[in-house]
């Protein structure tokens, strides 16, 4: 219904474009019929200004259009899974029906099955209008609805006329009273019961208070306040109370400074060594892990893998005088600064570095003298023993807090005259007092003892020089004292002593005879640096000098000559065995170079030359093996301390037998220290034969 | 009575009358306290004349700040024995011869 009532409007536009849009054409041919319907008022047509002008025959020109029943704007691609044929299928059928209007409208045609039923209905309701239901009120509404339209219709046309009939017959019928018919309905919710509760809690506390008031006592209360308040302020003007509460207050508040960085302390520790670990990574993996490689193509040559630098900002100018790994923490050791310059003397450091926390150090000791030389004590790793340029010797322990040191020497009391050079520790006397040795310049070798607060002393020996006997004045014999440089304990017999002096000669003394030597010997040409016991042949030791060589010697020989004499083109500075094995040993020369060598490999050429220093000029002074690890640190006269990784080629181990038995610890020392003694053997062996045939 | 107890001053000559607060007795928090009696002095200060009205200032301004309920009494002269919640009441003097007791009790 809606198109056709659409249709007669577009008829008066319809001519306006002609041979426009399609719709328009169509619409073209609709004319005669609208003319035809009598109920159009009139003939005139509403014409835009702007409509194209046409004459009769271009108007009756026709235009043929063929009409199919084909949407045009209908998809005729749709494709769509099939899950029969597994595959994708074009759809044969689209749905043509195109709607371009439509318009919901409240008229019935008289004849459709909607209308029959509806006025069956009526019927029904005239016959019964007792019966009322919801269906009856919709179809009384409708009614109305339509006799207001019958209303108009009758004008509009006679296609509608039909109804009429029927709705003027239901016009005549009773009418309904009410169309919106209601029922009432009521219904209660169920009531909950009612309870009742009750609680108590606790008053608050309550106290009573009475007291009078008059004037008197308000005057006597003012009056007693007041003669507080003056003695108050008598108390307060006393002169020094003040001050003294101000110092206790200060001394509270440095007290409580104090306690909170030592709170944070070991916090602090923890994460400067985790920042530590994090900046060195690379180099705490180096240290665990690498090996070179390279060392198997170059066999027997080895090096050395510069691992971690320390230095401390206050020992920048001063030389590194000593070296000493601890013997309890194998990550601790203990560097001395002073100075080897006779003329730049200035104070000196005792700095304790860790190989965990290598930019800063862990103790710090001032000293006002260049350190010499140090030894930390074997078993107590806490005490240290140092030895001084002006002669004094200190024992430092370094669970005590202060900063200086528990035990000093003066004048008083034995100090030495010349710079000490060498400090050790011995094992505890027959008291049981811890005591250490010390060799001076001035030719005295002394032993220190700690006897509770007090450094005890005793000269042990004095190098004497035999053989150049001087004359005093007023024709005394005057002794002249070789000035010692360096002494070492026999590992064995520990009251046998071998000292050097800057003379280059060699004293093997005892402790028990303190006015001879059991032999002498010139030894080198120039100051003896290092003299040092091999850790496992008994007769075996090693020198070092200022005259470029470093010897070794058999103690047994009693000669002028060595076992093995080796030139290094440059000072020596110190020359340090290996502990691992009994022919590997080490030196630093002042030129910036580590030597090593292994007997065992080659007895007349270093398996490993290398220079470890950035500068030029830079000497080495000191070098010490770690015991556990394949490490060693080489100390400069600029004050740095470089860590040395050793490559296997340097620290070669005898194979281990592979026997089935499990060996004990002890029986595997036992062997290790046999094989290193037969290997010293035959060195030994293969040395001396040709100087024997000389 | 307040008469005479200035003629005593006067004849005197030495005394002196403090006007200054002084807080007689008060087992309030030192916060609460020290702001209950300078709610107090300018109460008093305020209505000089009337102590009526400042005993209604103090009471209505220390109901608002720290709940309901409180009580005052200001005067030259009285009696009382009161029971107050603990940590609440105060007893002061003020002007050399008015006492206030403020104390609080729901």
């Amino acid at each position: 219904m809606p198109p056709k009532l659409a249709a007669p409007r577009k008829l008066t536009l319809a001519p306006k474009v002609k041979g426009g849009g399609k719709k328009d054409d169509e619409s073209t041919t609709d004319p005669q019929d609208g003319q035809d319907d009598g109920w159009m008022p009139t003939k005139t047509l509403v014409k835009p200004d702007d409509q194209l002008q046409l004459n009769d025959q271009e108007l009756k020109e026709e235009f043929t259009r063929i009409l199919t029943a084909n949407n045009p704007h209908a998809p005729q691609n749709i494709v769509r899974y099939s899950f029969k044929d597994s595959q994708y299928k074009q759809t044969s059928h689209v749905d043509q029906l195109a709607i371009h209007f439509a318009l919901d409208g409240n008229l019935l045609h008289k004849d459709s099955d909607e209308a029959k039923r509806q006025l069956t209905k009526k019927q029904g309701v005239s016959e019964a209008i007792s019966e009322k239901d919801e269906e009856e009120e919709e179809v009384a509404k409708k009614e109305g609805e339509e006799e207001e339209e019958e209303k108009d219709g009758e004008k509009k046309g006679e296609g509608e006329e039909s109804a009429t009939p029927d709705a003027q017959t239901s016009k005549g019928d009773k009418k309904l009273t009410n169309q919106f018919n209601f029922s009432e309905r009521a219904s209660q919710t169920y009531n909950n019961p009612i309870r009742e509760r009750g609680t108590i809690t606790e008053p608050p506390p309550r106290i009573s208070y009475a007291a009078n008031v008059t004037q008197w006592e308000i005057y006597d209360a003012y009056q007693q306040d007041f003669d507080r308040q003056q003695q108050s302020k008598e108390k307060k003007t006393i002169p020094g109370r003040k001050d003294e509460e101000k110092d206790k207050k200060k001394l509270t508040t440095v007290e409580s400074q104090s306690d909170d960085v030592t709170r944070v302390a070991r916090a602090s520790k923890i994460v400067e060594r985790m920042v530590n670990q994090n900046t060195y990574k690379e180099i705490a993996e180096d240290y665990r892990y690498w090996e070179d490689a390279a060392d198997e193509h170059r066999d027997p040559q080895g090096n050395l893998l510069p691992l971690w630098k320390f230095q401390y900002e206050k020992a920048k100018k001063l030389a590194v005088t000593a070296l000493c790994w601890s013997p309890k923490y194998p990550d601790l050791f203990a560097v001395g600064h002073g100075s080897y310059d006779f003329t730049k003397q200035t104070q000196g450091l005792i700095l304790f570095y860790s190989l965990k926390n290598p930019s800063f150090p862990e103790y710090v000791f001032e000293t006002h003298s260049g350190v010499m030389c140090l030894d930390i004590h074997p078993e107590h790793t806490h005490l240290i023993a140092v030895g001084l340029y002006d002669g004094s010797v200190a024992v430092y322990n370094v669970l005590t807090h202060s900063k200086e040191p528990q035990y000093f020497s003066t004048a008083k009391n034995g100090k030495h005259t010349d710079p000490v050079w060498q400090v050790r520790w011995q094992k505890d006397d027959l008291d049981n007092n811890l005591n250490f040795y010390s060799v001076s310049s001035d030719g005295r070798i002394v032993a220190w003892t700690l006897v509770k607060s007090e450094l005890h002393f005793h000269d042990v020996i004095k190098l004497t020089m035999e053989d150049v006997p001087s004359e005093g004045p007023e024709g005394t014999q005057m002794e002249v004292l070789a000035s010692g440089t360096a002494f070492d304990f026999h590992k064995e017999h520990d009251y046998k002593f071998l000292a050097g002096s800057e003379e280059g000669k060699m004293y093997s003394c005892s402790k028990a005879y303190s006015s001879t030597f059991l032999h002498t010997f010139s030894a080198h040409h120039m100051a003896i640096y290092r003299v040092s016991w091999n850790h496992y042949h008994n007769r075996i030791f090693v020198t070092c000098s200022a005259d470029w060589t470093v010897k070794i010697w058999d103690i047994s020989h009693q000669s002028d000559d060595p076992i093995l004499t080796f030139d290094l083109n440059s000072p020596v500075g110190d020359v340090a065995w290996a502990p691992y094995s009994s022919t590997v040993f080490a030196a630093v020369t002042t030129d910036g170079k580590v030597h090593v060598f292994d007997l065992n490999v080659n007895k007349y050429e270093s398996i490993c030359q290398q220079i470890v220093v950035h500068k030029k000029k830079t000497k080495l002074t000191h070098i010490a093996f770690n015991k556990n690890h394949p490490v060693l640190i080489v100390g400069d006269d600029r004050g740095y301390v470089t860590c040395l990784k050793l490559s296997p080629n340097l620290r070669k181990q005898p194979k281990e037998k592979k026997t089935a038995e499990q060996i004990k610890p002890e029986e595997k020392l036992a062997q290790k220290i046999e094989y290193e003694i037969g290997k010293m053997e035959k060195i030994l062996a293969t040395v001396k034969t040709p100087e024997n045939k000389q | 009575m307040a008469e005479t107890e200035g003629d005593q001053k006067k004849d005197e000559g030495k005394k002196i009358v403090h006007t200054y607060p002084l807080i007689r007795h008060s087992d309030m928090p030192e916060e609460i306290r020290v702001e209950a009696m300078e709610l107090c002095v300018t109460a008093c200060e305020k209505f000089s004349s009337n102590n009526e009205t400042a005993a209604k200032m103090i009471k209505d301004t220390m109901d608002k700040k720290f709940g309901p309920s409180w009580h005052v009494v200001v005067g030259e002269g009285f009696g009382y024995e009161v029971t107050h919640e603990v940590k609440n009441i105060l007893y002061m003097f003020f002007g050399g011869n008015v006492a206030i007791v403020l104390w609080k009790c729901s």
